[in-house]
C-alpha cells in the first residue's frame, strides 16, 4: 500500500529545503516518544509535554523539522499557531484508548478544516499495537472517518513507537 | 579644555542621529516580524527584528493582545534554530512580552529542556525566564533543578538561579526559604556575582527575622566575603544592624563600627566608598569616628574618575550640613572641583564650600561662581542660591557682595522656582541684615518693574509696603509702585494699591500725593483694584488733609489676620444675611489641632441603642454650644479654651469617663463624659465628687449631675469650680464617680425599682498652666516677634536631662506649653545636633505669647535648651518661664 502512494508522490517531492512535519494526537498518544525514535532511534522516557519540542530529523537524504506539540487539552487550541507552512501532519492516535477515539476524531476534524492545512498531507498513526486490545487501523480509520477525507493525500499505518513496527513504513510514504 | 568636550558631544549626536532605530515603526516592524514563520531561519536577521521589537517596547510601545499573542507564537517557532544568539534574543523577547498566563505554557517544556542542557548559556537564561512565568505548581516541579542551579558550577547559571530566587521571594516565599542550605552554600562561592546574589538572596530570606541578620553579619565580617560587590551589600546589612542595636552604653562603642572602618582600606574603591558614606550615615556620629571616612572620601574628590569624585563631594555636601567643621579640611581639594567638567560635581563643591567656608574665603568663592552659573540648570541654581542665603546669613558682614551676586542672577533668565529661590532669599536677608535693607529693597524694585511672574510681583509688593515706609527716603519707592498699576494684570494692581495706602498711612508727608495716586486707581477696570483704592482713601480720610493716621487704621493695613482661615471660612458659611452684621471677634481662634486624638476619644463607643449620640463633640464650636446651652454656666462668660479629652479610666472598664476642661475667666467647668458598659445596669443621678485639696485657689461652684445613664449610651456631668480672675491657677483634683445603680433585665429592658448607691475611682485630674494658653498661630512670626517687641522679653536657659533625641525634647516642651509651632519648626531635622523651634499662642486674658526655643543637644544626650518669651505682659512671660522651670 504504501509503495503505491509513494509513487504518487514522486512527483511532487517538497524540493531540498527543509520540511516542516507537526506532530498531533491527544495526550499520552506517544508523541514525544516518537519524535525522539526518529531523531536518535531510541525510546525514551518522556514527561507530559507542557508546550512543544522541536527537533530537525534526518530521514534518508531529507531534512525534516519535526515539531511534536503537547496533546492535553490546555494546550490544543495553541496548535493552529504552528499549521502555518507545514508540509504534512503525524496525527498518532493510542489505539488502545477506545473510550477518546471520538475526542480525537473532532479533533482531527476541526485541525483539517483549517485553511492553512489544506495542502499537508496527513499520516495517522495507529500506535501502541504491542499493547493488548489494541484496535487495528482498519477500526481506527472507520472511527475517524478517513474515509470521508476528500481532496487530501492521507494514509493510517498500524505501528508502535515502542518496537518500532509500522514507523519506517509511515515515515517512507512521507518521503 | 573646553574643546574637545564640545567635540564627543557632537560626536555622540551625530551616532544617535544614524540609530539604526530611530523613527521605526510597530506596524512595519510586527510585518518583518513574518521572518520567524519561515522553514528557513535567518538567524541574523531574525535577531535584528527581535532587537527592533525590543527597543519598541522599552520606547514604550505597547501591543494589543492580539498583536502580542501573534509575535509570540511566532517567536516561539524560533526555537528551532540553533543558534545560541538567536536563542538569548527568543529569551529576552518572551521575558519582555510576558503573555498571559495559559498561552505561555507553551513554552515551558522547551524552556525545562533547556534548563537542563549542556549549554550553559541555554540553562541560565532559561531559568531566568521560566521563573518569570512560572506559577507555584510549576515551580514545585522544578524546583529541584533550581536548588542544583544554586551551586552549579557556571557563575551565570548560579547567578541565574539567584535572582530569580530573589523574584520569586515576592511571590512564593514558603518555596525559597527552603533552598536556604544551597543559597549559603553560593555565599562562599569564588565568582564574585554569585557571591553577591547570594548574599542579597540570603538577606531577603532572612530579613524578617532580625536576630537571624545580626547572625549572617556577625559570621560575614569576619571575612569571608571577596566580591566587592557583596561587600557593599554587607556594609549595608552592617548599618542596618549598627542602627537598631545601638551604642554600646559601657564603652561608648559601636559594634562593627571597626569592620566599617576596615573596609575603608579595602582595594575596591566601591567598598571604600560604600564604608565611608555608611560612617557618615551613622546616628549620632562623632567626629573621632567620622575623621578616617573624611580623609578617604578627600582622596576620592582628586580622583580621576568623576564617579568618584561625585560621590565623595556628594557625601560630603551632606556630611557639611550636620558636620561642617569636619569637612573643613577637604575646602582646597573642593576648590579645584567648581571648575569640573561635570556640572554636577561643580555645583556640589560649590554649595559644600558655601556651607563650610570661612568670612575671608567669601569673596574669592563669589567671584568662581560666578562665572560658573551660567553654564548650570534651574535646579542647581536654586541650590546655589539657598547655599549662598544661610551664607550671608552666617556673615552678615558680607552682604555687600553676597546681595550683589543675588541681584545680577535675579536679571538673568530662569524659570519660576529659581526666581522665587532668589526672591525668598532677598527677602530674608532684608529681614535679618539691617544694612542690607535699602539696596535690597531696590533690587526687588528693579524686578518688579519687569517681572513675568504674577506671585512675585504681589509678594513683594506686599513687603516693600511694610518695609519701605520704614527706611529714610520712602518717596523713592513709589514710582516703582505705580508704575504696577498702570502696566500689570488686575491682581498685580490691586497689590500695588494695596501698598501705595500702606505708604499712605506711614509716611505723613507723602500722604497727599498717595491720594492723588489713588483717587486715579478709583477708575480702573478692575472691581477689587478699584474697591481697595475706595477702601483706602475712605479709611486713610482722603479728603485732602493731612491728619496723624489713625492707629486702628495702621492696625488695619498691617494687621495680619489673627484668626484661621479655616475657622473663617466655616463661620462665614454658617452666617446667615440678616439685620445682625457678621462678627469677626465671633470667628473661634483656636487651630483645630490633635483631630486623631479627639476622634479616638469620640468614636470609641458607638452607641448602638439608638440613643441621640450625646458624647464628646470635637470642635470649639460644639462645645460652646454645649455650655451655653445649660443655663447654669450662662453667666460665665465667653469661653477661653476647652481642653482634649483627658482619659480618667483605663480602656475596658465598666464605666468609661473622660473629661474635658473647659476654661473661662473666672470658672473652670469640668465636662466628665460617661459611658456605661454594662447591659445589666442603668446608672441614675450620677455625679462625680471632686477633690480640690491640691488645688487650693480653686472652690467649687456648682455641681450639675446627669440624671440617667443608660448602658451604651454616654452622658455627661458636670463640675464647675470659681477662681480667681485671669489668673492661671493650677492644681490637682482628685475624682470619684458616685450614682445609684439599678439593675435591668436584659430581656424585657426595664430596671427594677430600687437602686443602691455606688462609687467608682477615677484617675486625678490636672488642671496645669498649659491649659491657659491657646493654640493661635501666626503667619508670620518674624514680623509679629518684631512687632510685639522686645519690652517683655524674658530669656532664660535650662538643662533638660538625658533625651531620647532632640524631637523628644522639643515635642515634651510643645506639649508642656500648649502652644501652636509655627512655620512647621516642630520638625527636627535628622541628625541635627541643634534646633530651633518658634511657638505662638494666646495666653489667657487674651495676652498674645510668643516663644523661641533654642535646643541643643550634645554626645552623651544631655539636652539644653535657651527660651526667650516675648508677650504683652510681662507676668506672663514670667509665668512661660515658671511653666518650663517647673516642668
Amino acid at each position: 500500500m504504501g509503495g503505491t502512494f509513494s509513487k504518487l508522490f514522486s512527483g511532487m517531492i517538497w524540493g531540498k529545503k527543509d520540511i516542516r512535519i507537526l506532530i498531533l494526537g491527544l495526550d499520552n498518544a506517544g508523541k514525544t516518544t516518537l519524535l525522539y525514535r526518529l531523531k536518535i532511534g531510541e525510546v525514551v522516557t518522556t514527561i507530559p509535554t507542557i508546550g512543544f519540542n522541536v527537533e530537525s530529523v534526518k530521514y534518508g537524504n531529507l531534512n525534516f523539522d519535526v515539531w511534536d506539540l503537547g496533546g492535553q487539552t490546555s494546550i490544543r487550541p495553541y496548535w493552529r499557531s504552528y499549521f502555518a507552512n507545514t508540509a504534512a501532519v503525524i496525527f498518532v492516535i493510542d489505539s488502545t484508548d477506545i473510550e477518546r477515539l471520538e475526542i480525537a476524531a473532532d479533533e482531527l476534524k476541526s485541525m483539517l478544516n483549517e485553511d492553512e492545512l489544506k495542502d499537508a498531507a496527513l499520516l495517522v498513526f495507529a500506535n501502541k499495537q504491542d499493547q493488548p486490545g489494541a484496535q487495528g487501523a482498519g477500526e481506527i480509520s472507520e472511527a475517524l472517518g478517513l474515509g470521508e477525507l476528500r481532496d487530501r493525500n492521507w494514509t493510517i499505518v498500524a505501528c508502535s513507537v515502542i518496537d518500532g513496527k509500522g514507523i519506517t513504513e509511515g515515515m517512507d510514504w512521507l518521503s | 579644555m573646553a574643546q574637545p568636550l564640545v567635540k564627543k558631544d557632537d560626536d555622540r549626536d551625530d551616532e544617535a542621529e544614524y540609530s539604526p532605530f530611530l523613527g521605526i515603526e510597530k506596524g512595519a516592524v510586527l510585518q518583518e516580524a513574518r521572518v520567524f514563520n519561515d522553514p528557513q531561519l535567518d538567524a541574523r536577521r531574525c535577531s535584528q527584528v527581535i532587537t527592533k521589537l525590543l527597543y519598541l517596547l522599552n520606547q514604550g510601545e505597547t501591543f494589543t493582545k492580539v498583536e502580542a499573542t501573534e509575535v509570540f507564537f511566532a517567536v516561539t517557532k524560533l526555537f528551532q534554530s540553533r543558534d545560541i544568539g538567536l536563542r538569548r534574543m527568543v529569551y529576552l523577547m518572551i521575558k519582555e512580552l510576558s503573555p498571559s498566563a495559559d498561552e505561555v505554557i507553551i513554552v515551558t517544556s522547551s524552556l525545562m529542556k533547556d534548563m537542563n542542557s549542556k549549554t550553559d548559556m541555554y540553562r541560565a537564561n532559561a531559568i531566568r525566564v521560566l521563573c518569570r512565568i512560572t506559577d507555584g505548581t510549576l515551580l514545585t516541579q522544578i524546583e529541584r533543578y533550581l536548588k542544583q542551579a544554586i551551586v552549579d558550577k557556571n557563575p551565570v547559571v548560579a547567578s541565574a538561579a539567584l535572582v530569580s530566587g530573589i523574584h520569586l521571594l515576592q511571590t512564593n516565599p514558603e518555596i525559597v526559604k527552603r533552598w536556604s542550605n544551597e543559597v549559603q552554600e553560593a555565599v562562599q562561592s569564588r565568582a564574585a556575582l554569585v557571591q553577591f546574589h547570594a548574599l542579597g538572596l540570603l538577606h531577603q530570606i532572612r530579613q524578617n527575622d532580625r536576630l537571624a541578620v545580626s547572625k549572617l553579619v556577625t559570621s560575614l565580617t569576619r571575612g569571608t566575603v571577596r566580591s566587592p560587590l557583596a561587600q557593599c551589600l554587607l556594609i549595608r546589612y552592617t548599618t542596618q544592624v549598627i542602627r537598631e542595636s545601638g551604642i554600646n552604653t559601657q564603652t561608648g562603642d559601636r559594634p562593627f563600627y571597626d569592620f566599617l572602618e576596615s573596609c575603608l582600606r579595602h582595594k575596591a574603591e566601591m567598598v571604600i566608598f560604600e564604608a565611608a558614606r555608611a560612617i557618615t550615615e551613622l546616628n549620632g556620629v562623632t567626629s573621632r569616628e567620622l575623621t578616617p571616612a573624611i580623609t578617604v572620601l578627600q582622596l576620592f574628590l582628586s580622583s580621576s574618575k568623576p564617579v568618584l569624585r561625585f560621590a565623595a563631594v556628594r557625601t560630603l555636601n551632606k556630611v557639611a550640613m550636620t558636620h561642617p567643621m569636619a569637612v573643613t579640611n577637604c575646602n582646597i581639594d573642593m576648590e579645584s572641583l567648581i571648575s569640573d567638567q561635570n556640572r554636577s560635581i561643580a555645583t556640589l563643591a560649590i554649595t559644600t564650600l558655601l556651607k563650610t567656608g570661612n568670612e575671608s574665603s567669601v569673596d574669592r568663592l563669589m567671584k568662581q561662581i560666578t562665572n560658573f552659573m551660567s553654564d548650570i540648570a534651574d535646579e542647581f541654581k536654586i541650590v546655589v542660591v539657598e547655599a549662598i542665603r544661610s551664607l550671608c546669613l552666617k556673615f552678615p558682614l558680607k552682604y555687600r557682595s553676597l546681595m550683589n551676586f543675588l541681584s545680577n542672577i535675579l536679571r538673568e533668565e530662569g524659570g519660576f522656582e529659581y526666581k522665587k529661590a532668589i526672591v525668598d532669599s532677598i527677602v530674608i536677608l532684608i529681614r535679618d541684615i539691617p544694612d542690607a535693607k535699602e539696596s535690597g529693597l531696590l533690587h526687588l524694585c528693579e524686578f518688579i518693574e519687569d517681572c513675568e511672574f504674577t506671585y512675585l510681583s504681589t509678594q513683594i509688593l506686599h513687603f516693600l509696603g511694610i518695609e519701605g515706609p520704614k527706611t529714610a527716603d520712602p518717596s523713592k519707592y513709589i514710582r516703582y509702585i505705580y508704575n504696577r498699576v498702570h502696566l500689570e494684570n488686575a491682581t498685580v494692581r490691586a497689590a500695588a494699591v494695596s501698598t501705595l495706602a500702606k505708604f499712605g498711612a506711614m509716611v505723613d508727608s507723602l500722604k497727599p500725593r498717595i491720594f492723588v495716586l489713588l483717587r486715579r486707581c478709583v477708575y480702573d477696570s478692575d472691581d477689587e483694584v478699584r474697591d481697595r483704592a475706595t477702601l483706602y482713601l475712605n479709611t486713610l480720610g482722603g479728603d485732602g488733609a493731612v491728619v496723624e493716621t489713625d492707629k486702628d487704621v495702621k492696625e488695619f493695613l498691617f494687621g495680619s489676620l489673627d484668626i484661621p482661615l479655616g475657622n473663617l471660612e466655616t463661620s462665614l458659611k454658617h452666617y446667615e444675611p440678616s439685620e445682625e452684621r457678621f462678627d469677626i471677634n465671633s470667628v473661634p481662634k483656636e487651630v483645630k489641632s490633635q483631630p486623631l486624638a479627639e476622634k479616638k476619644a469620640s468614636g470609641k463607643k458607638p452607641s448602638g441603642l439608638g440613643a441621640p449620640p450625646s458624647g464628646p463633640v470635637s470642635t470649639v464650636d460644639a462645645y460652646e454650644k454645649l455650655l451655653s446651652s445649660i443655663s447654669e454656666f450662662s453667666d460665665f462668660g465667653k469661653l477661653f479654651k476647652s481642653s482634649a479629652p483627658v482619659e480618667l479610666t483605663e480602656a475596658e472598664t465598666e464605666y468609661a469617663v473622660n473629661a474635658v476642661k473647659h476654661i473661662f475667666d473666672r470658672h473652670v467647668v469640668f465636662q466628665y463624659n460617661c459611658t456605661n458598659t454594662i447591659p445589666e445596669q442603668l446608672l441614675e443621678n450620677v455625679t462625680v465628687i471632686v477633690d480640690a485639696s491640691e488645688a487650693e485657689e480653686f472652690s467649687e461652684a456648682l455641681t450639675k449631675p446627669l440624671r440617667s445613664l443608660p448602658y451604651d449610651s454616654p452622658g455627661q456631668t458636670f463640675v464647675a469650680f470659681e477662681k480667681p480672675d485671669g489668673v492661671p491657677a493650677v492644681g490637682k483634683f482628685s475624682n470619684m464617680l458616685r450614682f445609684i445603680v439599678k439593675e435591668v433585665d436584659t430581656s424585657t429592658g426595664e430596671a427594677e425599682d430600687d437602686g443602691v448607691e455606688d462609687e467608682y475611682q477615677l484617675e486625678d485630674l490636672d488642671v496645669v498652666a498649659a491649659d491657659y494658653m491657646m493654640k493661635v498661630g501666626v503667619s508670620n512670626f518674624r514680623n509679629a516677634w518684631e512687632s510685639i517687641g522686645e519690652d517683655f522679653e524674658r530669656v532664660d536657659e535650662y538643662g533638660l536631662g538625658p533625651r531620647e533625641s532632640l524631637t523628644e525634647a522639643v515635642s515634651a516642651v510643645i506639649s508642656l506649653l500648649g502652644m501652636q509651632p509655627c512655620e512647621g519648626t516642630e520638625v527636627v531635622p535628622n541628625n541635627s545636633r541643634s534646633h530651633t523651634c518658634l511657638l505662638s499662642g494666646l495666653f489667657i486674658g487674651n495676652v498674645k505669647v510668643l516663644v523661641r526655643l533654642q535646643f541643643g543637644i550634645d554626645g552623651p544626650k544631655e539636652v539644653a535648651m535657651k527660651l526667650i518669651v516675648r508677650s504683652e505682659d510681662e507676668s506672663v512671660s514670667d509665668m512661660i518661664h515658671e511653666i518650663v522651670a517647673s516642668g
